[in-house]
């Protein structure tokens, strides 16, 4: 195992640019850790999404990519952090269709639709942590 | 990084060539939309094949882009979408709804000639 991957790696976001990048890096460590094209573009996909959320509503944060493992399971954990003004309703940003930017809003239904785990928690004031795992469909030999 | 964008009689064909950033997409709406004016054009050839990652943003983009495009009097057909970005939209549920897709360039171009759209004094 690369140690830099089971480290994390971070991705600032604070540009689009560093969403691109963010996705970037994604695939290339899901790849490193034995996932295939299709569900390397899932999680790339669902970087792409939470990148975008977080520079949307934050204007800046990070992503953080972590090789995890439960049992005999092995995945890659995405977390997206920011210090923004937080999401006061999480059922309500869950909706599909629902979006306070005006876009289609499906971003977080749709990255809960891409990876395996999805937790979200926010506080007013207080910003928003998601992290969403995405596991290998083959336990570790 | 800019999209290129041919023109090929009456039509212009834009080609992905690496992955995009959110402006550089706004940017290709904007152009197309401004040179079907300039140089006339029946129809639009966006090509995705080398696009890795089609989420919210660009397909919503898209869609505004060839709606645009077709109040400006011009079709829109947009090719090369991979198998792994088709799976990942139809999980997220992003379906590209009122916009005509076709396999490759090649095959999008058949469609403009089936479908009768002229070219200029044609």
């Amino acid at each position: 195992m690369n140690p830099d991957v089971a480290e994390g790696t971070l991705v600032r976001i604070e540009s689009d640019l560093d969403i691109v990048s963010a996705r970037m890096q994604g695939r290339a460590i899901a790849v490193q850790l034995g996932f295939g094209a299709t569900a390397a573009t899932l999680i790339a996909t669902a970087i792409s999404e939470l990148a975008r959320n977080v520079l949307l509503y934050a204007g800046r944060g990070e992503i953080v990519l972590t090789s995890v493992e439960h049992g005999t399971r092995r995945g890659l954990a995405v977390l997206a952090q920011d210090r923004g003004p937080g999401i006061p309703d999480i059922p309500r940003a869950m909706q599909d269709g629902y979006s306070t930017s005006g876009r289609l809003g499906l971003g977080l239904p749709g990255v809960r639709r891409l990876m395996d785990d999805f937790e979200i928690e926010s506080s007013a004031g207080a910003g928003v942590r998601i992290v969403a795992k995405k596991w290998m469909p083959y336990p570790m030999t | 990084m800019e999209v290129p964008i041919l023109k090929q009689g009456p039509y212009l064909i834009a080609t992905i060539q690496s992955a995009l950033t959110d402006k550089d997409i706004v940017q290709l709406r904007d152009a197309l939309v401004e040179q079907v004016g300039k140089f006339r054009a029946r129809g639009v050839i966006i090509d995705l094949t080398a696009l890795d990652v089609m989420d919210s943003f660009a397909t919503g983009m898209l869609q505004d882009m060839a709606h645009m495009v077709r109040l400006r009097g011009a079709e829109t057909v947009i090719v090369g979408i991979q198998p792994d970005v088709a799976f990942a939209m139809v999980h997220m549920g992003l379906t590209l709804e009122g916009v005509t897709t076709a396999l490759d360039l090649e095959e999008g171009l058949a469609h403009f000639e089936c479908a009768g759209v002229p070219g200029r004094g044609g």
